[in-house]
């Protein structure tokens, strides 16, 4: 059948700059560009473009321009893209796949949120000069401390529960080894590491020789498909992630295509070599709060009760009533994953379509837990869209205690959005399992990449703590006469529980 | 007030230390009143002061035995009465035998060990099983061995000497299951092994087509296939004794299901 699909980019070449060094063929794992012998020059394949900038990048001649090229007659009603996936849907028969997270036009209500400054009746504070603590604590809180004076010695009487210690509230998010390649994997992990914050494996499991090096700033996933999950693997964490739901394909579960299971993925997760690795859609030992109660006390168990139980959701239209329940249920972290969030492979009605504003949902949230008098009993993480300080400060004033970065982590690796992680052909070596394009990422620069984005937004929270007159995150957290909302509705405005700006 | 079923009234170690009585290398267990994580930190307390063997007696309902022992020494429980769910749970290598009938979730997620059950079991009895095998005497529940899977020679095995209810299968990715299907003339489950790529399911005795799912095949025995059920059904044989004989089992036909396609959902998308 003759394909109607036309190219998305188009491929410029400046043939004034071109030396022919055949780099830009090389560098593309889409086979956009060859050399015609013929006429002696590179030429271009535009329709396997996926633009994802490579040979932009590694051009040492500046002679390529990728440009997004839309070809049809502009309709507000009928985009380009309903028009191409009907065309490529009408030629495969097939649900149209796609990875990163939602790109559609929607309210993003971090922008119609703005932070407040002191001005005259309380001072702001020089974070240059005065101590600013970041320092986070993830887990459960007792209701009330029980303290014993001994002279000068003071003892806390109330046992507590475990915690995770953070330098910084933010996190990377689950990325299994399998949908990112093991040298991403391990940036993250070495990142993480040196900053003193924690990584989470994703499902798929962690590599036998990470688990010594990595084990405190692991936390580990136990997902629908339990993949190279063993005792150990829970006891070699710092705390453990039962993964309910996720923010780019909320209610469906995920398969990890044959071909990408490699050897070594397949150690990791402990299943044959070139089988799909399907994970379903729920728990089939989670059918009710009852039941996720039951997973969160055998993971307690099977870890001596010595780390804490995080569930994470996605953002779903009932979130405060199931976040509820979740923390009923014994969970000591909940994670709530936006509709913004990424995903290595995604039907695109679920990406576009599913899902609530991480905003709404962490503002819905918070607000249910402190009513019903259970927030000290968890924390909460958001992630889904995080792209920027601001939007860390603002999740944290409505009511988040850390943030999880994945899409964001991956773009200081190298990450260009061009949303064809699915294909595994990522030509920076991140969403890829080719040996050849994987090498491209070298763990220790994508580590130092990783570590300089904490710690350039971690100064940046910083400096807006100081902004406000705050000297700890601690202040921040659920400070909600921090915001101000513009260009919102009332209905949007009271779900988010901030006043208007001016008000 | 957020009140915690499970944790609430759990005493301390030394309030109920006096449920144990060490002898030699057993040490034996008075369950009763004990709530779930009382009893479980009793059996770790017995396995870290070198219990070889734990015996539970008036066990009612706890769940998650076995559960907190990721230690390097392996012990064996035995149980006389009713082990709540999740018996086995994430079970590292230990072995347990009941005396008498399990709840639900027997072996979920298991690595390694053995689990003899003499009686029936509930629902998703050996879901997402990784290693071990496990036995049970009659007939199991819905979502038995739910997505097993192997890996190179760490393949489970789940031996049941009835029948299943539902589901039987599902996503397997792996492993070893044997349905005996001793007293009785028919197997009752439905939908065996949809979304199976991985693993072989033999059944004794009479499956109709209708009873399986798409994604599985029925193929013929081979000789490697008796002689793996056959040394299973002697081990069934020698745990249970019941009042078959191993000619009496291998004389019925058996059917192995294996799935049709390691990839059942590779052709549903766009890319």
């Amino acid at each position: 059948m003759k394909s109607h699909l036309l190219p998305e980019f188009r491929v410029e070449r400046d043939y004034s700059r071109c030396d022919n060094c055949k780099v830009c063929i090389k560098q593309c794992p889409f086979d956009v560009h060859y050399y015609d012998e013929e006429s002696g020059k590179i030429l271009s394949r535009d329709e396997l473009c996926s633009g994802c900038q490579r040979c932009v990048v590694y051009c040492h001649k500046n002679a390529l321009r990728i440009i997004p090229y839309k070809a049809y007659r502009p309709n507000e009603y009928w985009k380009e893209e309903h028009i191409r996936d009907i065309k490529k849907q009408a030629e495969t028969g097939g649900i149209i796949l796609t990875s990163c997270g939602s790109s559609r036009e929607a309210k993003v209500y971090w922008d119609h949120i703005l932070l407040n400054a002191s001005q005259v009746t309380n001072p702001s504070i020089d974070p240059l000069r005065e101590p600013m603590e970041l320092r986070t604590f993830l887990g459960r809180k007792p209701d009330c401390l029980e303290l014993e004076f001994n002279g000068d010695d003071v003892e806390i009487k109330t046992e507590l529960y475990p915690n995770l210690m953070i330098e910084t509230p933010i996190l990377f998010a689950g990325m299994s080894y399998g949908a990112i390649s093991y040298n991403a994997f391990k940036s993250l992990a070495m990142a993480a590491k040196k900053f003193g914050t924690l990584f989470n494996t994703g499902e798929g499991g962690m590599p036998k020789d990470m688990r010594e090096e990595f084990k405190d700033c692991a936390i580990v996933q136990c997902a629908s498909g339990r993949f190279g999950v063993d005792p150990e693997y829970f006891n070699y964490s710092a705390a453990i992630e039962i993964k309910i739901g996720q923010g780019a394909k909320p209610g469906i579960g995920g398969h990890l295509p044959g071909e990408k299971v490699t050897a070594t993925i397949s150690s990791t997760r402990m299943i044959p070599e070139g089988t799909d690795a399907i994970s379903p859609a729920p728990h089939h030992d989670i059918y009710s709060i009852e039941d996720l109660s039951m997973l969160i006390y055998a993971l307690k168990e099977v870890t001596n009760y010595e780390k804490p139980v995080c569930v994470k959701i996605a953002a779903v239209h009932n979130v405060a009533a199931i976040a509820s329940g979740m923390v009923r249920a014994g969970a000591d972290i909940i994670a709530i994953d936006g509709f913004r969030g990424g995903t290595g492979a995604t039907p695109k009605i679920m990406r576009e379509h599913v899902g609530i504003p991480v905003e709404l949902a962490l503002a819905a949230v918070d607000q249910r837990l402190r009513e019903e008098g259970i927030r000290n009993k968890c924390s909460i993480i958001v992630g889904g869209g995080i792209r920027c300080a601001a939007d860390v400060v603002k999740a944290i004033a409505l009511g988040a205690d850390a943030v999880y970065i994945g899409t964001a982590a991956l773009i200081a690796l190298g990450c260009t959005m061009c949303q064809r992680c699915h294909t595994g052909k990522c030509a920076w070596g991140i969403c890829t399992q080719d040996p050849k394009l994987s090498q491209r990422l070298n763990p220790k620069v994508g580590a130092e990449r990783a570590y300089n984005l904490l710690r350039a937004w971690s100064l940046e929270i910083k400096d807006v703590l100081g902004g406000m007159g705050i000297n700890a995150i601690e202040s921040l957290r659920g400070n909600r006469d921090h915001l101000r909302g513009v260009g919102l509705e009332d209905w949007e405005l009271r779900v988010l529980g901030i006043k208007g700006a001016g008000e | 007030m957020l009140r915690d079923p499970f944790m609430e009234g759990v005493r301390k170690l030394e309030e109920i230390a006096k449920k144990v009585r060490f002898e030699d290398n057993t040490a034996k267990i008075d369950a009763k009143g004990l709530t779930h994580k009382e009893l479980n930190d009793l059996i770790r307390m017995c396995a870290e002061k070198g219990a070889e063997k734990i015996i539970l007696k008036n066990v009612c309902g706890q769940r998650y035995i076995g559960t907190r022992l990721f230690l390097p020494k392996k012990v064996e429980i035995e149980i006389f009465g009713i082990p709540g769910n999740d018996l086995g749970m994430f079970l590292d290598g230990h072995r347990i035998v009941v005396h008498g009938n399990a709840q639900d979730g027997v072996g979920n997620t298991m690595n390694e060990g053995e689990i003899v059950v003499e009686g029936r079991a509930g629902d998703v009895v050996a879901m997402s099983m990784r290693g071990g095998r496990i036995f049970i005497r009659d007939d199991v529940g819905y979502r038995t061995a739910i997505h097993m899977k192997e890996y190179k020679d760490k393949v489970p095995v789940l031996v049941v000497g009835g029948t299943s209810q539902d589901f039987l299968g599902e996503y397997m990715a792996g492993g070893v299951v044997l349905l005996l299907g001793l007293n009785r003339n028919r197997h009752l489950a439905n939908y065996i092994g949809t979304g199976m790529h991985g693993g072989v399911i033999y059944i004794r005795g009479k499956v109709e087509k209708y009873q399986l799912g798409k994604e599985v095949g029925i193929v013929d025995m081979e000789e490697k296939d008796y002689k793996r059920v056959e040394s299973l059904v002697k081990d069934y044989l020698t745990y249970f004794k019941p009042k078959f004989d191993l000619d009496e089992i291998m004389g019925e036909r058996f059917t192995k299901l294996v799935p049709v396609s390691k990839r059942p959902y590779g052709r549903i998308y766009a890319y």
